[in-house]
């Protein structure tokens, strides 16, 4: 490692200090996220406690051939995310660029197909508020708890939208630096840490389909 | 564990501190405060030091800003009826003084300002791990401090700093949403501020310190940082569904939509029993830099107080409950709490009673930030007492919402963190300024708010016990000898804290030069220039001395330069 690098800052004395710095503050950044979802997740479970049949017959109105493919998609994006590092560790440069747009292309097709879900729940009036609309199971008929579910998968799957949205341009922010060169196999921290976030973001939703989507099929058996 | 071959004897190890002669000092020439000019040079600076002013002045204008919502609340309660401001105005007064000190003083008071100045110089860095994220930590501090003064301008919040539902999501007509927003904006910054912290701790500390010959405050910061980081994102979430409640109409916190307003206070208290933790640990942090430096010993235990600035940490998070006794949660749930809470008087106690042992023998000086040291090993004994006493279920249902609790948060919060922070700044000031404060004035002052103090909130006790609830604009006549005089010393205590103020400002420009070492302390802060350059250090310091090695404290400072 050279400590004349050009991307070396000037209050860190080896390249070394610099990525393992920067890589651990992104590890403490995805701690702080976890406990940031887990204020919902905590919702989450409370009320599936309480609203358990409702919760069952809310899930079953979910498109989950939709949640499936975009698991499908996300996590193919961590894949390319990964090969996007890989070529800067091969220096190949070209590589970089071309991984990275197709994990944008990814993370913008998992948005799309989000768009589309919320479109037919608000065509439906799923959303909670005065107009809400939902056929309660016999078992739970206080259209109130189903409500109450809608009300979690929006926040839970609006703010892991959210954080799509910033990775997307977290990525984009990469592409002109990884054209010119600039990530090479001595130094492409930048691509390692939003490729972190970038994988956090889809585990997130790893654990968002089974809770979300798969849990009602499964109970009403 | 000292490479120093100089014998150490009792005598030189119990040298007095005198203030020093400072005629022929003279401020370096080039410092972290003249290296630039201009207002541009400050507001994008990326030195640590200039970012601590940034939040030092930040945070000062806070205080001030909470201290005259405390002093309409003070002079409301003179007189038992209701006659300067009616209930609603009397909530909001309460609510904003509240908010603005805790989330826009205490929880930044010392970390941003002291911990951001001298977390580097004590670790020998040349700056914070992430200069860019600590800069902009204080531009997302403001900006949630510009959200909660507009919430302010246009007739605050009634709501008190807890925001309980469904009072706050549902009834409240005030700006409560702008209110959150800000909390929420500004919580950021503390996370921002709290992984710099923890990143910087773990990879840029100098050659040679090892984690156990890390100076106290540093082990305290690392551990207010442990805190931040985990419970403020669970403030941020609950504030954001407060606020998408108000607004979207979710029902989340709503019974008569089938949502659990308990559920907000278990999230609420999550982070905000723990903050009380961010808020006092750095003051602990602060009291045993100052006990060594003027004691002239090496802290008791340095270990176990070191340890147990981690273990409050920890064990902050599982108290959470002990807020909520009075709110129909089960006994066993309320008895595990009670005990639990109890559990964090007993790293408390060893940092107290390993305060003492380090006075007990020590060469004391009773120079201004020792009185300020003194005060508050004094007055957080009191509130941490009081503390396990409204930890035992019985006792807790009789004072619950009462002036007793009260008196015990502010006796932790203003007799704890402020006057570890007033003895923190009277301490380094000579390094952040380089100059000197009027020394007789400092001890006046030091003296007037431990007087203040104590009148303001040791007859809240009284009154909590004898059944005065809190929150209310008006009261019983019987009560009323005990509120005059928690009024007249809440206008002591005012006072008190301008003086500071004044000569502070004042000493910037006609203090005299304090040299790089006025307190002969030891500490890698102090082998630096006053004030230090922008670099911090000449020569990258190695560390062969455990911290406060005052066995060899006249030469240390002279030995790390040359190194």
């Amino acid at each position: 490692m050279s400590s004349t690098h050009s991307a070396l800052q000037h209050h860190f004395d080896t390249l070394d200090q610099q990525r393992e710095a920067s890589t651990f503050g992104m590890w403490c950044f995805l701690v702080t996220e976890i406990m940031f979802f887990g204020g919902l997740f905590t919702a989450y479970v409370v009320y599936r406690l309480r609203y358990q049949a409702a919760f069952e017959a809310a899930s079953n109105s979910l498109l989950t051939w939709a949640g499936a493919v975009n698991t499908a998609v996300l996590i193919c994006s961590s894949l390319t995310m990964a090969l996007a590092i890989r070529s800067a560790q091969l220096d190949r440069r070209k590589a970089i660029v071309w991984f990275l747009l197709v994990t944008m292309l990814l993370g913008a097709t998992f948005l799309g197909i989000k768009a589309f879900e919320y479109t037919t729940e608000f065509r439906e009036h799923h959303y909670p508020g005065p107009s809400f609309h939902f056929d309660a199971p016999p078992a739970d008929p206080n259209p109130h708890h189903a409500e109450m579910f809608f009300a979690i998968y929006f926040c839970m799957t609006g703010l892991h939208a959210a954080h799509m949205l910033i990775g997307l341009g977290l990525l984009s922010s990469l592409l002109a630096p990884a054209w010119k060169g600039r990530y090479t196999p001595e130094w492409h921290n930048p691509l390692e840490c939003i490729g972190l976030y970038w994988h956090f973001v889809d585990i997130v939703w790893i654990f968002l389909l089974p809770l979300l989507y798969l849990f009602g099929a499964h109970g009403t058996k | 564990m000292s490479a120093n071959p100089n014998a150490t004897t009792p005598d030189t190890a119990r040298t007095s501190v005198t203030a020093p002669a400072t005629s022929d000092l003279a401020l370096p020439r080039e410092n972290y405060l003249n290296a630039q000019y201009g207002l541009r040079s400050w507001l994008l600076t990326r030195d640590h030091k200039r970012i601590a002013i940034l939040y030092l002045i930040s945070v000062t204008a806070f205080f001030f800003l909470g201290g005259f919502f405390a002093l309409l609340i003070r002079l409301e309660l003179l007189t038992p009826e209701g006659d300067l401001v009616g209930p609603d105005t009397y909530n909001r007064l309460f609510t904003m003084h509240g908010i603005v000190m805790v989330f826009f003083f205490l929880i930044p008071s010392i970390p941003a300002t002291l911990g951001n100045f001298l977390l580097p110089l004590m670790i020998g860095a040349k700056d914070l791990a992430f200069p860019k994220v600590n800069l902009g930590s204080w531009y997302v501090y403001n900006l949630g401090a510009l959200f909660t003064l507009w919430s302010i301008l246009h007739g605050g919040v009634d709501t008190g700093w807890t925001f309980y539902t469904p009072f706050s999501t549902t009834y409240s007509n005030t700006y409560v949403i702008t209110a959150a927003l800000g909390i929420f904006v500004a919580g950021f910054s503390s996370i921002m501020t709290g992984l710099n912290f923890i990143v910087t701790v773990h990879r840029m500390r100098a050659p040679g310190l090892t984690w156990f010959r890390l100076p106290l405050f540093v082990w305290s910061m690392y551990a207010t940082s442990l805190i931040m980081i985990l419970g403020t994102p669970v403030i941020a979430i609950t504030l954001l569904l407060v606020a998408a409640e108000r607004t979207l109409h979710l029902g989340i916190f709503d019974p008569a939509l089938g949502g659990d307003p308990i559920l907000f206070q278990h999230l609420f208290w999550f982070y905000s029993h723990p903050a009380v933790y961010i808020m006092v640990l750095p003051g602990m942090g602060v009291v045993s830099e100052l006990v060594a430096a003027f004691s002239r010993r090496r802290i008791v235990g340095y270990r176990v107080v070191a340890f147990a600035s981690v273990a409050i940490a920890i064990l902050g998070f599982l108290v959470w409950g002990h807020h909520m006794f009075v709110t129909g949660q089960s006994l066993y749930t309320a008895t595990i709490f009670s005990v639990l809470s109890m559990l964090v008087a007993i790293p408390s106690a060893v940092k107290v009673f390993n305060w003492t042992a380090t006075l007990y023998g020590g060469a004391i000086s009773l120079e201004t930030p020792m009185l300020y040291a003194l005060g508050f090993i004094g007055l957080f004994t009191i509130g941490g007492l009081t503390g396990t006493m409204v930890a035992t279920l019985g006792f807790d249902v009789h004072v619950h919402d009462t002036y007793f609790i009260v008196a015990h948060f502010h006796y932790i919060m203003v007799g704890g963190t402020i006057m570890a922070y007033m003895g923190g700044m009277h301490y380094w000031w000579p390094k952040i300024s380089g100059r000197l404060y009027p020394s007789f004035l400092s001890k006046l002052s030091a003296l007037i708010i431990f007087v203040g103090f104590n009148l303001t909130f040791f007859p809240q006790f009284i009154l909590g016990y004898l059944g005065m609830p809190r929150r209310y604009w008006s009261y019983p006549p019987e009560f009323q000898v005990l509120n005059v005089l928690s009024t007249a010393g809440a206008s002591i205590l005012g006072i008190g804290y301008i003086l500071p103020l004044c000569y502070f400002a004042w000493s910037m420009r006609y203090g005299k030069a304090a040299g790089d070492n006025p307190w002969g302390a030891v500490g890698l802060e102090w082998t630096t220039a006053s004030p230090p350059p922008t670099h911090n250090f000449d020569v990258t310091p190695i560390v062969t001395h455990e911290a406060y090695d005052y066995g060899q404290a006249p030469v240390l400072g002279e030995e790390a330069r040359v190194v």
